[in-house]
């Protein structure tokens, strides 16, 4: 049985969590960029949900659409492939990222083309599309300006929203300045590092690709089962580009993307865009059913994508990461991913939530998987800010079970015994990872802090294994004030206590 | 086996713990959340609308039935547009004060033909107060999805009160999951610069809603 694929072909090795994150925080550079990008969005993320005053009842109903769905994953799969067959599209199904990729330069080939545009997605980030129809001889060229920051530098993806996160405006500039002209249209002369001017080379730049394509692929937000109805969510307009003007449309969406009905989607287009880029609403949404005639691609592929996925349904604990709608919220409010960056989660999911999707769609085989559930301090905010209520928390520690005390798991679709990783390098791997994040004292001191300032919001019971526990007991209320700072504050206590 | 078989035998297999008599649909999604926020009357609503627009960048007027031809031509001069695309349904007396070349939306014009036109004009489907949303579903009045999209400027005219919703939830009651629907909040943007927001990128960089009554 062959590793399940998860992203950055070309890197095929990862250090463990700890290497990676050590090399990374001495990056003073990119650990100023994400410093200054995570508290952008955080602020404006915590303004965006408090405009909604029934977001707790919007959370619950998101996680429950979502949990219901999983538990009944196979009928509505058969009914979403019946109703995009129904409404003119071909639905294929794809075991493995190989024969994802395989499904797709197929596809490609068939309609004679060599180049195609794409929408960012993360699940054809996940299996390397890109690089298996390079193989292929097909040029992917990315059209969301993050995306194409990343494949012009040459560069790895570091958040699921903004994957050059990790790259301000100057470097985006020097990239633009020097790589551009070997995609095709080069860079405006004295292009500066304005954000606005860096968008406008962008736009011109992609322009001629857009007006000239005849095939392209997309990931999807929702898959609607009832109607077979396809959601993309975005910002630019390069999304509506890609699904609207070539001839033929490819969208590789993985299983968990199903909702049951039309009606869901008022839930998920509430929270989604407020949670990810802290909007009331994202500036464009794109929604097609099969064809239409004479409006948009006149052939619509359908590619459903396990690749780990059903593996990860058969845990019943693990289970609720596949709730995930890719919003980033997680990874902008997480302490230990603002110090160390994307890059030092070896995936294309960064973040608390890639701390428990990799080893899930993967297995916790290598070290880079088995020592991710410890690459956190537990200090769930991660939890707090979830629009779909994943108890991160809760699965971390399951996981750290399973790599320190083995566990019977699923691997492409067969229970095997996984032995405890004791001595093992993995284990090894795993314990340095917790080290690196408690001798840290800045990612324990935010997490301390965030938990204080949102103590309001925090629930009576504990989440995870602690749930049995507070069920008949009250938490402790968190202190206004974290211990550090009421000891800096007031020299442990010399100056008063108040 | 095909994949698909064993894709769907996998999940089976994954949820031997789900009982066969497991709630229900209906029973077990919550809808405790609310239909819509804050009691608003009509005329508030669509100043709600217009606040909300206006905060992502979108240009809102307003008008009567009467004043909307002469709107749209001022618009339209004020841009200096030479052409306008124009959808198949769209009300003619909408254009009868402008003398800008109209082009119509054909099924065989390229994507290159599209992109030399300056201006579009469409109504829409409905508009949502709460999020500054107006939403396209390829009526005859609002033509293919890519006659919004290559344009770098786009005039689209909601009639209120009749076409504004305050939520989410009461827009998606009105509209055909079927058809193509195009969601659009203010011009196209970007916050892939240190998640910072910046208008403008591959839609159109200009939006204009006229919000018009008795019409």
């Amino acid at each position: 049985m062959s590793a399940t694929f998860v992203g950055m072909p070309g890197f095929p090795s990862y250090p463990a969590f700890p290497e990676a994150a050590h090399e990374a925080v001495r990056d003073e550079t990119l650990r100023g960029n994400l410093r200054h990008a995570t508290h952008t969005i955080r602020a404006k993320r915590a303004r965006a949900v408090a405009e909604v005053s029934d977001w707790a009842a919007l959370r619950e109903a998101g996680r429950r659409i979502k949990d219901h769905t999983l538990r009944h994953l196979d009928r509505y799969l058969v009914q979403v492939e019946e109703a995009v067959t129904a409404a003119g599209g071909t639905v294929h199904w794809a075991v493995d990222a190989q024969e994802a990729n395989r499904i797709v330069a197929d596809l490609v080939k068939a309609t004679g083309e060599s180049e195609v545009v794409k929408v960012k997605s993360m699940a054809t980030q996940e299996i390397g599309l890109n690089e298996a129809l390079e193989a292929e001889g097909i040029r992917a060229y990315e059209t969301d300006l993050a995306e194409l920051i990343v494949q012009l530098g040459k560069d790895r993806p570091s958040h699921i929203l903004v994957p050059a996160i990790h790259r301000n405006r100057s470097e985006i500039r020097d990239i633009f300045r020097s790589e551009m002209g070997e995609w095709g249209r080069p860079a405006p002369e004295g292009l500066s590092d304005t954000p606005a001017e860096l968008a406008e080379a962008a736009r011109l730049h992609l322009r001629e690709k857009f007006l000239r394509a005849k095939v392209g692929i997309s990931g999807a937000n929702f898959v609607v089962a009832e109607t077979g109805t396809l959601v993309v969510v975005e910002s630019e307009g390069n999304g509506r580009m890609c699904l609207t003007l070539p001839e033929t449309l490819i969208s590789v969406v993985g299983i968990e993307k199903v909702v049951p009905t039309w009606r869901d989607l008022e839930v998920f287009l509430q929270t989604l865009p407020r949670s990810s880029t802290a909007e009331r609403m994202n500036p464009y949404t794109s929604m097609w059913t099969g064809t239409t005639d004479q409006d948009g691609p006149s052939t619509f592929h359908l590619v459903l994508l396990d690749n780990g996925r059903t593996d990860t349904l058969a845990d019943e604990v693990g289970r609720q990461a596949l709730r995930c709608i890719r919003c980033s919220a997680c990874l902008n409010v997480c302490p230990v991913y603002e110090r160390a960056g994307g890059h030092a989660y070896g995936s294309v999911y960064p973040g608390p939530i890639g701390a428990i999707l990799s080893p899930q769609l993967r297995g916790t085989g290598s070290e880079i998987d088995a020592s991710l559930p410890y690459a956190s301090s537990l200090c769930g905010a991660c939890y707090e800010v979830c629009p779909v209520a994943i108890d991160i928390p809760e699965v971390l520690v399951h996981l750290r079970e399973r790599v320190a005390q083995g566990d019977q798991v699923t691997r492409g679709g067969n229970k095997v015994v996984l032995r405890p990783a004791k001595g093992h390098a993995a284990e090894r791997a795993a314990m340095r990872a917790a080290r690196w994040a408690f001798t840290h004292p800045g990612v324990l001191r935010t997490g301390q802090r965030l938990a204080s300032r949102t103590r309001r919001l925090h629930p009576r019971t504990l989440p995870g294994p602690g749930k049995a526990w507070s069920g008949t007991r009250d938490l402790p209320p968190v202190p206004a004030e974290p211990f550090r700072d009421w000891w800096q504050r007031t020299g442990g206590g010399k100056e008063g206590t108040k | 086996m095909s994949s698909r078989d064993r894709i769907l035998g996998r999940v089976r297999r994954a949820l031997a713990d789900v009982p066969p008599d497991d709630t229900p649909y209906e029973q077990a999604v919550s809808r405790d959340y609310l239909r819509h926020h804050g009691d608003r009357r009509v005329e508030e609503t669509v100043d709600l609308l217009a606040e909300n627009l206006v905060d992502y960048r979108a240009v809102v007027h307003r008008s009567d039935a009467e004043g909307l031809p002469g709107l749209i031509a001022h618009l339209l001069g004020e841009r200096g547009s030479g052409t306008v695309l124009v959808p198949p349904g769209l009300d003619e007396s909408w254009l009868t004060e402008t003398e800008v070349t109209r082009v119509p939306d054909r099924p065989d014009s390229t994507p290159h033909e599209l992109d030399r036109v300056d201006s579009v004009v469409t109504g829409c489907a409905v508009a949502v107060a709460e999020t500054g949303t107006i939403v396209l579903d390829g009526s005859p009045d609002q033509g293919r999805r890519r006659i919004t999209l290559i344009p770098d400027h786009h005039i689209c005219v909601v009639r209120v009160p009749d076409q504004v919703v305050s939520s989410v939830p009461q827009a998606l009651e009105r509209l055909v999951p079927t058809r193509p629907l195009t969601l659009v909040s203010g011009p196209s943007a970007t916050s892939d610069i240190e998640l910072d927001r910046v208008e403008g990128v591959h839609g159109p960089r200009t939006l204009e809603v006229v919000l018009v009554s008795g019409a």
